[in-house]
């Protein structure tokens, strides 16, 4: 522990500084620091650092002196609910021994109608809250009033909501509150960064306090009994391996990547629980109720392991953690220690975590994983971009939710943060005209007029329309959900699935959720109705997972590892067969060539390419080549890319393999065909979203009548066609590159690797078995579907041939 | 392009990739649901502003139907326009429209949406009786040719605009750029055409048996 010679917790008031000694607790220096800064301070500490605390020193301590007067004094944001719960929890000790008259209240999605009408009149001292959250308090004609004597703001785990759009709108609610209260005070924490400066630039600046960074973390691969497998991603194989590390750890997180994987991972777990441990499963998609009970349950000590997905993944602080089980690779080495940061948050330790590669591959990502983790290596942070404009398109309208807005007075305000500090009056103009009128070429009509100037001043030209405005806030587009609950009337919530997932349901499929097989029974009023179903296998629930992507450098590293037989020491046998059996059946990668690889499975040809080049190359080199493959007539049906890899399955297969990659008229004519793009079209139904020109679908209000919605893919051709420069299709635009490798440094990196390794395959090699269960599929709509679509049309109506007879038909060309 | 041809109570039809259906015998293009007007009424209720183009693409692709069939006469099946107002309202289409109207005889099928466009640019009916078939907005008593329920077939992983051929009922898809639309498995549109054919639309017309399983499945 570092000396606090000058920094004497002294400073702290007296009754303070004495409730820190009777818990046996010494203030740590960055704590000291952070309470006497008097201009916004960034705090970089790892967890376990009482990081939290130290943003609320001040207002313990205001309390103590009785220097609190009524109304708001430290508004604290989380990336996360279940931390803002967490957080009132542990405050509530300090204010409850010292009898401090201090009101602590959370407000997120999950707070009441009624509690959240009453803070909008009587705040209380301390409101924990989440972006979404704030950006509504924004909105109401209260604002003025709630924010004008907030002294302080605290913005928790601010590395994860940087280059997001939510951090976008967290810095625009933030740029509105340096508005509305004078001499405001921001205190950010951050875990572990590589450029904390870039992180104070966010908020406009700020004096970057580190904290000693603690030993070095324990990680390690669990040892395991059997080999993973070739593909998978549930680990499945080492649940008793698990286990057996669950029952020597006091109390374990087992982490794991998707919310379908967690749940199948805890029913392996469940079936080799010889012990009776109790143990817990916690993901996004389980009813609030029955994550409350686990948050709980742990806190209380009485759980010896919960598996779970990103959903307790940012920084909850729970002391008795002494083990991190991570199942599957960790998609990044940053990711890896933010996360173990968990385990043992006692912080002169070292916390501990083991890593369970799910499949083979994964084995030699976890080894380079390890090897920069030991050489200290971080991933480089990402270049920050400019803020979205979808963002501040959606700001400006909750800004008009809230009275008359100024132009001139709101660019001003938000200039003044990061993400916007470069933002033209031009661009800020156009957002604003996107706004009122909608932004069209075509201006002829006065029935395009959201917003009214008046006086200089931009008024909400129908006030009721507020109400529709902030039912829309939020930057996150996730896909519909629907509720699942047991029974056939108001049963027991058991969580949420995906719609696609409820759609390919028939009655009597079985699925997981929550823990437990269930039986789908019918969909009625957006409610999937089902009844517990223990005996059955289930049908694999695939509702989605996050796709991360691993970075650059970790590729590079994995890709040396493999082409270095001299380095295959570090690798457990069982990979070095593996990698064996790779070079036999076609080729090994290495360093400076291109190597590929055909095969035929199930009537489709796939094409892999192994450029461990990035998933953004890969993902642009994927547009490219399935552009040139379609001109070659080989009929491209759709791709995947990984950080080390591209998969094209076609129907039609790739024989020269150097002329699909050259480098020369790469680009020819492909502007088109990035247009037509699922990728372009994903992205402008988000961007459409969040701007607010495509209306979120509300629970209870999409109960039939689905003629009415339309596919926001109709709104990107009919912009493309007739407003081809439209602000939406512009930010879609920037956005869908930021996604993409730039074409010159693709077109470079061919050049440069000209010796192109090709191989035809007898069958699925090892290195493509777990290309073929890859999330992030993108289609190809183009001749190869269209040509399938007839074959299978024309296929069914031969078999329905004689029960058509009265409908006797032709086709003509 | 390739087109579906087929019979229905004797009469020979084309159904057109674009969801129109032509009617050679009557030398006759027959449209449904086109909600000209819609982002206007939308924008006009204070909801999202869409962009305002609709009513002219719309119009374009009926220009291209009407020129590549070489149809004289052209059957709206009811909600032609998004809603009464929407009629007075098409700016720039307009003047497309009332071209459209010169160069072709036009009657209009009143729908739900647009029950009162009496006396405009054209011949305004409930309903039709030709050649022994009803042409109405919503299905009745068979056989007839309707629209209204913007039918469209979920067949390997997409989701298609699709004309729906049953014994009784020939269901036009919705013709309108601005319209969503309705799975060919719907309780709504499953009791009128319970089996036949779905002719999806798009780049070609493709006829898929609408079998119980395919019901079923989707």
């Amino acid at each position: 522990m570092p000396a606090l010679d000058h920094l004497n917790p002294i400073d702290l008031p007296l009754p303070l500084a004495h409730w820190f000694a009777a818990q046996g607790w010494a203030p740590h220096r960055h704590q000291l620091q952070m309470y006497r800064a008097t201009d916004d301070a960034l705090l970089i500490a790892p967890t376990g650092g009482g990081k939290t605390l130290a943003g609320f020193l001040p207002a313990l301590a205001a309390a103590c002196c009785d220097a609190m007067t009524s109304g708001l004094h430290t508004l604290y944001v989380s990336p996360l609910k279940a931390l803002t719960h967490d957080i009132a929890r542990n405050l509530a000790r300090p204010v409850a021994d010292l009898e401090l008259g201090l009101r602590i209240e959370d407000r997120t999605g999950d707070t009441g109608a009624g509690q959240r009408a009453r803070q909008r009149v009587d705040p209380p001292h301390i409101l924990l809250t989440t972006p979404e959250s704030l950006a509504l308090m924004l909105s109401y004609p209260e604002a003025s009033r709630i924010f004008a004597g907030l002294r302080r703001v605290v913005i928790d785990e601010i590395h994860a909501l940087a280059e997001s759009k939510r951090g976008d709108q967290l810095m625009l609610a933030l740029s509105r509150l340096r508005t509305l209260s004078h001499g405001l005070q921001v205190a950010g924490l951050s875990a572990t960064v590589e450029n904390p400066a870039r992180l104070a630039r966010l908020i406009g600046g700020a004096d970057v306090i580190h904290a000693d960074p603690g030993p070095a973390p324990d990680i390690a691969m669990l040892p395991v009994t059997e080999p993973p497998p070739w593909s998978g991603a549930g680990g499945a194989y080492a649940a008793r391996d698990v286990m057996q590390a669950i029952s020597d750890a006091r109390l374990a997180l087992v982490f794991i990547n998707t919310r379908a994987q967690a749940e199948l991972f805890f029913q392996a777990l469940w079936a080799v629980n010889d012990a009776n441990l109790p143990i817990a499963l916690h993901h996004g998609s389980l009813a609030r109720d029955q994550r409350r009970k686990v948050e709980a349950a742990m806190a209380a000590g009485e759980l010896r392991a919960v598996v779970a997905t990103g959903s307790l993944d940012l920084g909850l602080d729970w002391g008795d953690v002494d083990l991190v089980l991570q199942i599957g690779a960790p998609k990044n080495i940053k990711r890896l220690v933010q996360r173990i940061g968990r385990a043992n948050h006692r912080y002169d330790t070292p916390s501990r975590a083991r890593i369970v590669p799910a499949n083979r591959f994964e084995v030699l990502e976890c080894v380079a994983a390890l090897q920069a983790v030991e050489a200290g290596e971080l991933d480089g942070d990402d270049n920050a971009g400019q803020g979205g404009r979808d963002v501040l398109c959606q700001h400006l309208m909750l800004l008009a939710c809230a009275g008359p807005l100024d132009a001139d007075a709101v660019f001003a305000e938000i200039t003044r943060v990061g993400p916007y500090a470069d933002l033209s009056r031009v661009e800020f103009d156009a957002c604003l005209d996107f706004v009122a009128t909608g932004g069209y070429a075509l201006k002829a009509y006065d029935r395009w007029q959201r917003l009214v100037e008046r006086d200089g001043l931009w008024h909400l030209r129908d006030p009721r329309a507020a109400r529709d405005i902030r039912m829309n806030i939020g930057t996150i587009v996730a896909p519909e959900r629907l509720s699942v609950r047991r029974g056939p009337r108001g049963g027991a919530p058991l969580g949420e699935i995906e719609e696609s997932f409820a759609a390919s349901l028939l009655p009597g499929d079985t699925f997981l959720i929550g823990g437990q097989t269930v039986r789908y029974d019918r969909l009625r009023d957006m409610v999937v109705e089902v009844t517990p179903q223990p005996a059955r296998e289930p049908k694999i629930a695939v509702f989605n997972g996050l796709k991360m992507a691993t970075s650059t450098e970790l590729s590079t590293r994995v890709l040396k590892l493999i082409g270095d037989r001299g380095a295959w020491g570090a690798l457990p046998a069982h990979i070095r067969e593996w990698l064996a059996l790779q070079a036999e059946i076609s080729h090994l990668p290495r360093p400076g060539t291109m190597t590929c690889e055909s095969f035929l499975r199930a009537e489709r040809w796939y094409f892999a390419l192994y450029s461990f080049a990035g998933r953004n190359a890969n993902q642009t080199l994927g547009l490219l080549l399935t552009h040139r493959m379609e001109a070659a007539d080989m009929a491209p049906l759709g791709f995947v890319a990984t950080d080390y890899a591209l998969l094209i399955w076609s129907l039609e297969p790739v024989l020269d393999a150097a002329a699909l990659l050259d480098a020369a008229g790469l680009r020819d004519g492909f502007q088109e065909w990035l247009a037509e793009n699922a990728v372009m079209k994903r992205t402008f139904r988000a961007v459409a979203t969040v701007a607010g020109l495509i209306q979120r679908n509300l629970p209870g209000q999409r109960k039939s009548g689905k003629q009415a919605t339309f596919s926001s893919d109709i709104l990107y051709d009919t912009l493309r066609k007739y407003d081809p420069d439209h602000l939406l299709l512009q930010i879609t635009r920037a956005e869908a590159m930021r996604g993409l490798a730039d074409f010159g440094r693709i077109e470079e990196m061919l050049r440069s690797r000209s010796e192109i390794v090709h191989s035809i395959a007898r069958h699925v090699t090892p290195f493509a078995a777990p290309l073929l269960l890859e999330a992030g599929r993108i289609p190809i709509r183009a001749s190869g579907s269209e040509r399938l679509l007839e074959q299978e049309a024309a296929r069914m109506m031969k078999e329905a041939g004689l029960t058509l007879n009265g409908l006797g038909a032709t086709t003509e060309g | 392009m390739s087109t579906y041809r087929f019979q229905f109570h004797g009469q020979e039809l084309v159904a057109r990739p674009s969801g129109a259906l032509y009617w050679p015998a009557q030398e006759a293009l027959v449209v449904a649901d086109m909600h000209l007007g819609k982002s206007g009424r939308i924008a006009r209720l204070g909801g999202a502003l869409l962009p305002p183009f609709e009513s002219i693409a719309t119009l374009e692709r009926l220009n291209v139907d009407l020129m590549d069939s070489g149809a004289r006469r052209l059957i709206c099946l009811g909600d032609s326009f998004d809603d009464d107002t929407a009629r007075t309202e098409l700016g720039a289409a307009e003047v497309q429209l009332r071209a459209l109207c010169k160069r072709h005889e036009v009657i209009w099928v009143s729908g739900n949406h647009d029950p009162a466009h009496r006396g405009v640019l054209g011949e305004c009916v409930d309903e039709l009786q030709i050649s022994g078939l009803a042409l109405r907005h919503i299905a009745g008593v068979a056989p007839d040719i309707s629209g209204h329920y913007h039918p469209k077939l979920r067949f390997m992983g997409q989701r298609r605009r699709a004309f729906l051929l049953g014994a009784a009922h020939l269901i036009l898809p919705a013709f309108g750029v601005y319209t969503g639309g309705l799975d060919h498995d719907d309780p709504a549109v499953r009791h009128l055409v319970p089996e036949g054919i779905a002719i999806v639309t798009g780049k070609h017309a493709h006829a898929i048996p609408l079998s119980p399983v395919l019901q079923a499945r989707q």
